[in-house]
């Protein structure tokens, strides 16, 4: 859709509706036009998600806080996974926090476009913008149970090292992940319901192929750099190195996953782009 | 070309039998097929596969070849029976769809309302929708705080506002939802059919709008089955047919040619499944007709000819006495009359098991304009048990005459009144000024 859309108002803008095949250009600038609507969504989607419930936002602590419990008790406990040198409590929930980003993240972006049908049926806007704003309200949740983690740090006295400072790219490297999957799934969604039942699944699947309840140094090189190939890994060891000094840094590891998300999350988009124009006829 | 709103050619728009309906297949029909076809599948599934898809299955075309120009300024009613194509039209120029042929160009900001509230989360306060919902519309947040006092004025919803909207009443709801789209400014509107919704008192407010804003001189395309509206709003008129565009002109005349078409719609309703068909011990209902003199079926009937209620009807035990009934109530739901049917023939008489069809004649020249809802019941004279009552088995809508020859005259503006009988007048003219009393 080529939206011709300009801001003065001298010049009237032309829309042009015309059928399309193919690859679709990404059209940024409209997406841009209506950031305002992501505000509004995901401000939606924080509101909504904990009416109605008894402890309200507690949840965003209690999900990774009580998998930690449970991880502490069986990996730490009794099968005395080693932990870097950390507290295993905090050694596996600093990698439990940016974890529960991503999986709920994935997982609500997935099945956006099923669960907004109506709007997507019965007004225009750039689709982009569902996936992305239900990423974009985790980061709530996200930011409640990083401040657990810090107090964490501070029972264990453990400081943060400098490196804190490379946080917000791990983000960027984690929602761009999320993201890239959930375009991918969502997108699937609307023609094959099927991937509502994969989604639970593919976390699980994840969380363990993920170094969270387990060091990767447990690996050696090489292979540490090719297990980087799953982003998820490159945003766990990056929190942990960044925030309680573990010695695995993380290097080459990172940028393989920076690598593959890069692909998933540009894949992703085009895919998204190309299918979106039959979403209000199949949703 | 300053002077063009949207002009569309050549325009088509092809589904899939059923795809419309069944919206999504399964994974594991994909996968079952990949055995075969892998490579047409996967195709399928990255959405590159266009061509081959054309073979495979039934299409069918929503919209074909339609083309038309609509100038600044103007206001265009859409009609066609259901299934005609005026949904996908819309959803089309309003880039929900993409078309499969042809094209669109569309001058101005365009506002679509196709349904209105869309967005809105039962949770969120009154203020907080009103937020969410103009951004969905593509308002921004300046815009609709400048506006908000009026938005909420106009619903009515001033005390509620910061309710959760999950306590509203329907009524509430619709009112809000209207005025936020109400309050949108696009150079070009358009609606579907929400006026089909809410209470008489709304529907009049958000007609009374859409004619201020194409008194505004912004162009409206509007959608509706109300054909009085059609008449009252727009000038001009655009009919569907089965996809195609069948006729474009002046409004009163298309809906003429519409009304004439004998279309089918509301207008008749048949049990197939005797097992879901309304039923007593006595008697089973099969069907309930609007028809015209013609023996037509007809949702929309002149106002100047008669219109015959039909109820066909199985008895399917002997020794009864029957009184089959029709009750009309108007779109303000007030019931305008019942009656029981008076066929002497058959009046106190048994009948005996088998096939009956009763038929009951309204005079033309009685009903007001508008929507009718007719209720269909059968009740035994002795004792006295209802067969069935079938709410709402029928409507129709009656349109008045824009020649001047019914009730309303030559007078073209808003006509009440739950009748509209056309009477005979006599006027005497007494001559000179009046200086006497008439005695």
């Amino acid at each position: 859709m080529e939206l011709t859309a300009e801001l003065n108002e001298s010049e009237t803008p032309v829309l042009r509706i015309r059928p399309h095949r193919g690859w679709q250009r990404l059209n940024l600038k409209e997406l841009w036009q209506y950031r305002e609507l992501v505000y509004f969504l995901s401000w939606r989607d924080i509101k909504v998600r904990y009416k109605q419930t008894a402890l309200g936002a507690a949840w965003a602590i209690i999900q990774p806080f009580m998998t930690m419990v449970v991880f502490s008790f069986f990996f730490g406990k009794l099968a005395k996974m080693p932990s870097d040198g950390i507290p295993y409590p905090l050694f596996t929930y600093a990698a439990l926090v940016p974890w529960t980003f991503f999986a709920n993240g994935l997982t609500q972006s997935s099945n956006s476009l099923v669960q907004n049908s109506n709007m997507l049926k019965k007004i225009y806007f750039p689709r982009l913008i569902i996936p992305i704003s239900t990423i974009v309200s985790g980061a709530v949740d996200f930011v409640i149970a990083f401040i657990v983690l810090l107090l964490m740090m501070g029972y264990y006295g453990i400081a943060p090292t400098a490196n804190i400072v490379w946080v917000p790219f791990l983000l960027i490297l984690e929602v761009g992940t999320a993201l890239g999957i959930g375009l991918w799934l969502s997108a699937m969604n609307v023609q094959f319901r099927d991937v509502r039942y994969v989604i639970p699944f593919l976390t699980q699947f994840w969380l363990f192929a993920t170094p969270i309840a387990y060091p990767s140094s447990l690996l050696s090189e090489p292979w540490r750099t090719w297990y980087g190939l799953n982003p998820m890994v490159g945003v766990v060891e990056g929190f942990r190195w960044a925030l309680l000094g573990t010695q695995t840094a993380p290097g080459s590891m990172v940028l393989a996953s920076v690598l593959a998300t890069l692909i998933v999350l540009v894949t992703g988009v085009f895919y998204f782009r190309r299918m979106e124009k039959t979403f209000a006829d199949r949703v | 070309m300053g002077n063009l709103a949207i002009v569309v050619e050549g325009l088509g728009k092809q589904y899939r039998l059923g795809q419309a309906q069944a919206s999504y297949g399964t994974l594991r029909d994909t996968i079952v097929g990949m055995v075969g076809e892998p490579v047409r599948r996967v195709r399928d599934l990255l959405g590159t596969n266009r061509q081959e898809l054309a073979m495979q299955g039934e299409w069918m075309w929503a919209l074909k070849d339609v083309s038309f120009t609509i100038s600044r300024g103007e206001v265009v009613g859409i009609i066609g029976r259901n299934g005609a194509g005026k949904s996908t039209l819309l959803k089309i120029l309003s880039q929900i769809t993409d078309p499969s042929e042809g094209g669109v160009d569309i001058h101005g900001r365009v506002g679509s309302l196709l349904e209105v509230g869309t967005g809105f989360h039962q949770e969120l306060t009154g203020r907080e929708n009103v937020f969410m919902n103009g951004a969905i519309l593509g308002m921004k947040r300046k815009e609709i705080e400048r506006k908000f006092d009026e938005i909420v004025a106009f619903a009515e919803v001033e005390k509620f506002i910061d309710t959760p909207v999950k306590h509203y009443s329907s009524g509430m709801y619709l009112r809000l939802a209207f005025a936020v789209a109400a309050h949108l400014e696009p150079e070009i509107l358009i609606v579907d059919e929400v006026l089909a919704v809410g209470d008489v008192g709304f529907q009049k407010k958000c007609l009374g709008k859409m004619a201020g804003v194409a008194k505004e001189g912004r162009t409206v395309l509007f959608v509706s089955h109300n054909m009085p509206a059609i008449t009252r709003l727009c000038e001009r008129a655009i009919l569907l047919d089965d996809g195609r565009l069948l006729q474009d002109g002046v409004s009163h005349q298309v809906v003429k040619a519409y009304l004439n078409a004998g279309v089918v719609s509301i207008a008749s309703r048949e049990w197939q499944n005797p097992e879901k068909a309304p039923c007593g011990e006595v008697a089973r209902l099969w069907a309930v007709r609007v028809r015209t003199e013609n023996g037509q079926c007809a949702d929309a009937i002149d106002i100047r000819k008669p219109i015959g209620l039909e109820m066909e009807f199985e008895v399917l035990k002997p020794g009864y006495a029957l009184m089959p009934s029709f009750h009309l109530y108007n779109e303000e739901n007030a019931h305008v009359f019942s009656t029981v049917e008076q066929d002497p023939a058959w009046r106190r008489r048994h009948r005996p098991p088998g096939h009956y069809r009763s038929t009951a004649w309204i005079p033309g020249n009685f009903l007001a304009e508008g929507s009718l809802f007719i209720d269909a019941g059968l009740t035994t004279l002795e004792p006295l048990i209802l067969q069935f009552f079938e709410r709402q088995a029928v409507a129709f809508q009656v349109i008045d005459s824009p020649d001047g020859d019914s009730a309303r005259g030559d007078w073209g503006g808003r006509f009440g009144g739950t009748v509209r009988p056309l009477l005979k007048w006599s006027t005497a003219f007494n001559g000179g000024p009046k200086t006497e009393a008439l005695a």
